[in-house]
Parts: structure tokens; C-alpha cells; sequence
């Protein structure tokens, strides 16, 4: 298969560093309101710091991809004798829990990390004690065949019914027309 | 619409219960700001000068700071007012942490309580949704422990709390409000809380708060962060290292106490130990701190680290900031810092301010040792220094035995106790415990800072101008070079010329004149970090600070709208302070209680002193009883202050000329 280049975007989260100020949170939800900066809520921003003080938990989370349902079985994390509650390394915008969504609409939120912003995310850019760290790198990939939106039907419609069953009405249809 | 602040106050009436949400005047954004400034205010306008501390009238005002919760760096404070049962004066104590903002994004920048709940009660605030829940499970809990169980009841730990200990529960008069980090001390709040049987008040907000100009206030934001970045990089040279930096005096991070320990008294304020500082002490204090401290921590929006969270031996963890693993310690006169990391725990779950409490304890030891309190009084007490402190902090906190009378500060106690006991409170002034500072010779800025200010704690009051001359005429040109905070070239020739010794030095120099120009600009930069919210550790106590006269009015401006320049900045503030002013001399606060501790330096000059007092209040416009004069009053806009001082024949007819 043919080989293309991919950018893949991440943001390191050195949690050690992590003075549990939020600045991430609130420059993220300025950027993100329109006109830019005309209004600043921690509680839309696409990034969190899941924050248990006298745990010693600062550990800053930026919004992955909406789900609609929420997982069975949840996960759990002891680490450096520190114990993390179900969903805190999670990114996803989902049922269970109202992170990630515009308070008033409940819409799912998903970093785009600051998209159309010249010096990259923005939460990274503001972060002072460099717990953010932007990183870019290009990968290898398969070229992905790009498919239409019929053929998009046309997959869901062979994964429930099967191909034998989609040829023969296709061809029933073309001998009826 | 609202830029910068949210519009909306909440007025709870605790006796009935009853909780509104109240639109506020846009104007008193253009004549007070918000913060301190607003709040001042509403006292003056609500509460009579004849209302005590513990009277259900007296109204108790939780408010966030005019930028809290913009991007502003460093802008999370939380002002406390309430007249405090300490002073009676109008009090008002800040803390940092994360309420702040919060309450800002819940659609408030007040919370207005009066009267007294009939029984112990915690108040929640959800955006709209606002309740006052029982608190009887609550009750003798630690003020840490609270705001843990607090979240946990509420199922969600990004709630705010603020909340009492048993200090406060108790109305001891250095009971304090603690919050995540931070706690909100001096003048007795906590007790005001208490008597109004309110044990927390959690916040949660989800709404947006809106700038006027988000985009210019974040490229005004742009150059600070760039000064806050070479700030941190670059500290000060020719300062003890305590002061070459920025943000409240990172206690937690340096290790290097040989300032505090060797220029502050120990004990009851009483002795300066200058061979303290030895390599031992060096080496064992750096292993203590060093392992105590799991994470330095700042305060919500601020890249500083000024706080840490403490997991010492079996001390169960919780967080400290500034100057309080000393305190307790050089009270007690112990040497091992562990003690100040092991008090410090409990200290703050009872919620007692960590300024004034040590002091008290060191007293009732020193009273103890002069036979004026009995061994009786003492019946129980372990004979070690540590056992000692540790059993008179929870007397106090606990109000029983001796710890009662204590509880009321080291001024009420002292006239209580009787006998001589006096005497042995030598370092409060208008009632209040003043830092533990013993020094040799007057200095006439700081005699003026601690004379003159309504919050009357020095920390509070100084700041942008060096604590001392600079030896050498290098350093002082090296100073001066890069200095744009001051408001006025020409200061820059006052530090110049200022000579740790001779003509040119303490107490004469610089000059009465000179000294009122400096005082009244750090005095100005405090009240402006008060009514916007700002960490005076950003801004107006330390040298060479982010923000100054020159950014703030363009900061305010892009974030609320309104016009504002330097000028119309200082007038808004220089309202806020004479309306304080008034409301203090109402409560009769007068010239004769303007003056620092006896003790507080050897070489005092009595008819100096006043010369310097007298031009100050002349540069203030104040009369020479420290009153503003109808003319200065009205210059502010403030006529129905002048008639109310008048009626109340605080400000006399005849005495308005500067003649005095």
C-alpha cells in the first residue's frame, strides 16, 4: 500500500511540574470564545485540571473526542502511592460527566489545539512553569483511499446485511429498472 | 452588559434566612472599582458607627476582586470586611486561592451576609442556585477538614470553600477564614463568621465573564508575562535573597532564612539572635524544608510558587504559604524547624492567624515567667517550649482556662489579666499584634506606614520602595537605572542620595516631604491591588514588581471599558481610602493612636515624629487630627461624607485649613 506523511500534533503534560494554577484553562476558554477574548469560563475550556490538593493531584487533561456512551468498566490508577478516580487520564466528552461540554448547550468540546493560531496552543504558550510542552512530528502512514459518501452507505449497509445479500438485490434492481 | 466584574451581589439575611440576588449600580465601578473599594463603601453606607463586632448589623462582606477571574496573572483575591472585634475598626484581611474567581464565574462579586443564623449553617452557591444548608455535622471540624468534607458531601471537588475552624466557631479574635492555600487573618473574621454561625461558604461557577477589550488586554498581558519571565530569571541584586524576587515571599522555596531569623525578634518580639544563622542550623533546616515540602503550588491563575503542600513525618498533609513555618517557631524560641511544620498543622485546621497568635502565646509564656499568670493558670501544661506553645494554642482555640482570656488578643488580655500584664504588650498598635520587628533606629517611612494605615499590618502597607539605604553609589545607580515602576522620575534622586549613615540617611532623610510622596504611592498600590484583586506580591509588596501605575489603569480599562489614566485611577482609589479613613473615625479612631509600637526602635525622636506625622496628613489632606478636611472631600466627590464627619462632630467647623 502507499506510504504519505501525517503531522501529528501533542502536548506532553509534565503533571510533576504542575503548580495547579489553571491558567491553561482560562486562556484556553478566551481563545475560544467569539470575538476572541471577549469572554473568559474555566468550565468551557477544552483543557482541566483534575485538581485533589492534599492528594497531591494536579494533573492537567485536554479534551479528546465526544463519546456517546460511557464505558463499561472503568479504570482506576495507584500511582507513586497516589490513587486517581475513575475517568481522571480520560479525555473523552461523555455521558457520565459533564467535562468537556459548553455549560449552557452541554455540547461536547474537543481540543483543536488553538487551530488558526500562529504560535500553537495557546494553554502551552501561557503555561510559565512549562508543564505543557507542544510537540510536533511527522509519521509515516498508509495513504488512506479516500472514500465518497455513497460508499460510506454502502459499507454500513454490507456490514449489516452482507455482500451476497447487497449484490443480489443491486442486480434484482438493475434487471427491475 | 458587564465587563469585568459580574453585576450581581448576594444579600443573605442569616437571621431570616432569606438570600437575594441584587443587580449592582454600573456607577460604582467609575467611583470605587470593586474589591475593597465597593466594599468599604456598602460598610459606610449600611453601618453605623455604633455597631459592634458581634452585633447581628454588622455586616460581614466575602468579595472578589475587580479582575479576578480575567487573565490577569496573580489577580485571585478574596477581600474579607466586617468591623472586627479586635480593633473595631473596619477590617479588611484578603486571602488568595481559587474562591475568588470562582464566585466570579458563578455571576457574583459579593457576598453580603447580616444578622445570625440561628444555627450553625454552611452556604452553598451553585450559578443561581443558592442555598443555606445545615452545618451541624460540621461542627468542631477542621477548617481544612471542612473544605474536604464540604466537596465530598457536595460530589464535586471543583467547589471552592472557605471556612472556619474551632477557632472561629469560638470567636477567638484571631480566628481566621482558611481557603485551599490560602486563609484571610488578621482581624478576626473568622470570629465573625463564627458569631454569625456560618462554618463555610462553597462556591461553584460555571458562567463566562466578559471583556470589554479581550484582545488588547491580552497583549497588554503579553508584555507583563514577558517582565514576569525576566523577573524570575533575573533576581535582584544587592538584596537579601527574601527580597530579589517576585510573588509573596516564596517561603516554601527558599531555604536561606538567614534574614527572617536573625532581623526579627524571637519570643514576644523581644530579642534579635544575629549569630542564629550558623552552618548547623543552615544544614538542618535545608534537610527539613526540603523533605517537607511534595509540591510548591500557587494560587489560582499565578505562574509563582509561593505556597507548598506540606507532608512532614505523621502530620497529616496541608498547604502552607509565607511567613508562618517561622512564626510559631521564633515565638516559641525553638530552633528545629520541624516544630514550625508541625504547629503550622494544627494552627490552621483551628483557623487562628499566624501573625498574631504566636505572639499571644509568647506573651502568656513571658507572663507566666514574671509570676503575673500562675502556675494554676497553667495546671497541665507540659514544661518544654514546644509542649508549652502546643498546649497554650489549644487553650485558645478551644476558649478554655486561660486560652479564653488569651483569645481575645494580646491587648484585651493584657487589660484583663491586670497586675502588671500591661506592660508585656509592647508590640500592638490600635490594638492589633505588629510584626515581630525590633530595629535601632527610627525610619521615617516605615514610621509613617505603620501609623497611618487602616489595615494595620506593615506586610500589607509597604513594598515598592527598598527597606534600607544601599551602601554603595553603584548599587544605587545600578537600581535607578532600570526602575519604571516609580510614579515619578525624580524619586529615583531621593534613592540616590538616600546613605545607609550620616546626613543624608535615617531618621532625617529622606526628608519629611519626600517620605510622604513615598508612602502615600505604596500605599495607593496597595489600595488599587485591593479593589482589583491582585496578589500584592505582584504588584504593591515587592520591589520592582510585573504590575505598576503605568499598566494598571490600561489593563482595567480593556477588561471593564471604561476611560481610566493614571490620574483617574488615583483619584478612584484615593476616594476608597478617605471614605475608610472616614468610617474609622467614626469609630473614634484618632491621632493619638497613630503611632508605631514603643519598642519598635530604640532612637525615637517624639517631636520629630510628629513633624513627620503632621506633613503626611497635610500631603493627604487630612487636618491635624488626620481627619480629611471638607475641601479634600469634596475634591473626591465626596460631600455627604464630609456632612455625615460634621454631624458626627468628628470634623469641626473651623478646622478645615492646613494650617495646623
Amino acid at each position: 500500500m502507499a506510504k504519505t506523511t501525517k503531522k501529528i500534533k501533542t502536548i506532553k503534560v509534565d503533571a510533576d511540574k504542575c503548580n495547579g494554577c489553571r491558567t491553561c484553562e482560562i486562556v484556553c476558554s478566551g481563545f475560544h470564545s467569539e470575538p476572541k477574548y471577549s469572554a473568559i469560563n474555566p468550565a468551557a475550556a477544552r483543557i482541566h485540571v483534575t485538581t485533589h490538593r492534599l492528594k497531591n493531584i494536579w494533573l492537567p487533561v485536554f479534551a479528546g473526542e465526544y463519546t456517546p456512551a460511557e464505558c463499561n468498566g472503568r479504570d482506576k490508577y495507584i500511582i507513586d502511592g497516589k490513587e486517581y478516580d475513575e475517568c481522571s487520564f480520560c479525555r473523552a466528552a461523555c455521558p457520565s460527566r459533564d467535562l468537556f461540554k459548553e455549560p449552557d448547550s452541554g455540547l461536547p468540546l474537543k481540543c483543536d489545539m488553538c487551530e488558526g493560531n500562529e504560535s500553537g496552543p495557546l494553554c502551552v504558550e501561557w503555561c510559565l512553569n512549562d508543564v505543557l510542552i507542544y510537540e510536533e512530528r511527522e509519521e509515516e502512514v498508509d495513504e488512506e483511499i479516500m472514500v465518497n459518501e455513497m460508499e460510506v452507505g454502502l459499507d454500513a449497509l454490507i456490514t449489516k446485511y452482507g455482500l451476497d445479500r447487497i449484490e443480489t438485490a443491486v442486480s434484482r434492481m438493475t434487471k427491475r429498472n | 452588559m458587564r465587563y469585568g466584574e459580574a453585576g450581581y451581589n448576594l444579600e443573605i439575611d442569616l437571621t431570616r434566612g432569606n438570600i437575594e440576588r441584587v443587580e449592582t449600580d454600573p456607577k460604582m465601578l467609575e467611583q470605587f472599582l470593586g474589591g475593597l473599594g465597593t466594599s468599604v463603601k456598602i460598610h459606610f453606607d449600611r453601618v453605623p458607627p455604633e455597631t459592634k463586632a458581634f452585633d447581628p448589623e454588622n455586616i460581614l462582606i466575602f468579595s472578589n476582586g475587580l479582575l479576578c477571574g480575567t487573565p490577569m496573572f496573580s489577580a485571585n483575591r478574596t477581600l474579607v470586611t466586617f468591623i472586627s472585634p479586635q480593633t473595631g475598626l473596619l477590617a479588611y484581611p484578603m486571602m488568595g486561592g481559587f474562591w475568588a474567581a470562582e464566585l466570579k464565574y458563578a455571576g457574583y462579586d459579593k457576598v453580603i451576609m447580616r444578622g445570625k443564623s440561628p444555627k450553625l449553617i454552611y452556604i452553598y452557591i451553585h450559578n443561581d442556585k443558592v442555598e443555606i444548608r445545615d452545618a451541624s455535622h460540621l461542627k468542631g471540624k477542621g477548617a481544612i477538614e471542612t473544605q474536604e468534607l464540604i466537596r465530598e458531601e457536595l460530589k464535586d471537588p471543583r467547589i471552592q470553600v472557605a471556612a472556619i475552624g474551632i477557632a472561629g466557631e469560638n470567636k477567638c479574635f484571631t480566628a481566621s477564614i482558611e481557603q485551599s492555600r490560602s486563609s484571610a487573618s488578621r482581624g478576626g473574621g473568622g470570629a465573625v463568621m463564627g458569631d454569625k454561625n456560618i462554618k463555610a461558604i462553597a462556591v461553584r461557577g460555571t458562567k463566562p465573564l466578559y471583556l470589554a477589550r479581550g484582545e488588547e488586554f491580552m497583549k497588554v498581558m503579553k508584555e507583563v508575562t514577558e517582565y514576569i519571565n525576566f523577573r524570575n530569571t533575573n533576581p535582584l541584586p544587592g538584596v537579601m535573597t527574601i527580597l530579589s524576587g517576585i510573588g509573596s515571599p516564596a517561603e516554601m522555596k527558599h531555604v536561606d532564612e538567614q534574614w527572617h531569623t536573625t532581623s526579627f525578634a524571637w519570643g514576644n518580639a523581644r530579642a534579635r539572635r544575629k549569630d542564629f544563622w550558623t552552618k548547623e542550623i543552615e544544614e538542618s533546616w535545608k534537610g527539613v524544608q526540603l523533605s517537607a515540602i511534595k509540591r510548591f503550588i500557587s494560587c489560582f491563575n499565578c505562574p509563582q510558587q509561593c505556597g507548598g503542600l506540606i507532608m512532614h513525618k505523621d502530620v497529616p498533609p496541608y498547604m502552607m504559604k509565607c511567613f508562618s513555618k517561622l512564626t510559631y517557631l521564633m515565638g516559641a524560641y525553638v530552633d528545629d524547624l520541624s516544630f514550625g511544620f508541625e504547629i503550622g498543622k494544627k494552627a490552621f485546621e483551628y483557623g487562628l492567624d499566624s501573625f498574631s497568635t504566636p505572639q499571644i502565646l509568647a506573651f502568656a509564656v513571658e507572663l507566666r515567667k514574671e509570676g503575673i499568670l500562675s502556675d494554676k493558670d497553667f495546671e497541665g501544661c507540659p514544661e518544654d517550649k514546644e509542649g508549652q506553645f502546643n498546649w497554650l494554642l489549644d487553650k485558645v482555640a478551644h476558649r478554655e482556662g486561660i486560652g479564653d482570656i488569651l483569645a481575645d488578643g494580646t491587648y484585651w488580655a493584657a487589660r484583663r489579666i491586670g497586675n502588671g500584664a500591661e506592660k508585656f504588650d509592647h508590640n500592638t498598635t490600635k490594638k492589633h499584634e505588629q510584626m515581630n520587628i525590633k530595629l535601632g533606629m527610627l525610619d521615617p517611612l516605615y514610621y509613617l506606614m505603620y501609623a497611618t494605615n487602616e489595615k494595620i499590618s506593615i506586610t500589607q502597607i509597604e513594598g515598592n520602595w527598598p527597606q534600607a539605604a544601599f551602601a554603595s553609589k553603584e548599587d544605587r545607580e545600578a537600581f535607578v537605572k532600570d526602575w519604571p515602576q516609580l510614579p515619578d522620575d525624580k524619586m529615583k534622586q531621593y534613592f540616590l542620595d538616600w546613605e545607609p549613615r550620616g546626613e543624608k540617611a535615617n531618621p532625617y532623610y529622606p526628608t519629611p516631604d519626600m517620605c510622604s510622596e513615598i508612602v502615600d504611592w505604596m500605599e495607593m498600590i496597595h489600595n488599587i491591588d485591593d479593589a482589583i484583586g491582585l496578589c500584592a506580591g505582584m504588584g504593591s509588596f515587592c520591589l520592582k514588581p510585573p504590575y505598576h501605575i503605568h499598566n494598571y489603569p490600561k489593563l482595567i480599562s480593556a477588561a471593564t471599558g471604561m476611560d481610566l489614566d493614571e490620574k483617574s485611577l488615583q483619584r478612584i482609589v484615593n476616594r476608597s481610602r478617605n471614605l475608610h479613613r472616614a468610617v474609622n473615625l467614626m469609630r473614634g479612631m484618632c491621632r493619638a493612636d497613630e503611632k508605631p509600637p514603643e519598642s519598635h526602635w530604640k532612637h525615637r525622636f517624639p517631636e520629630y515624629e510628629e513633624q513627620l506625622l503632621t506633613t503626611y496628613y497635610n500631603y493627604k489632606g487630612w487636618n491635624y487630627d488626620g481627619v480629611p478636611t471638607r475641601e479634600r472631600l469634596e475634591e473626591l466627590d465626596l460631600a455627604y461624607v464630609a456632612d455625615e464627619l460634621e454631624k458626627r462632630g468628628v470634623l469641626k467647623n473651623g478646622q478645615d485649613n492646613k494650617e495646623n
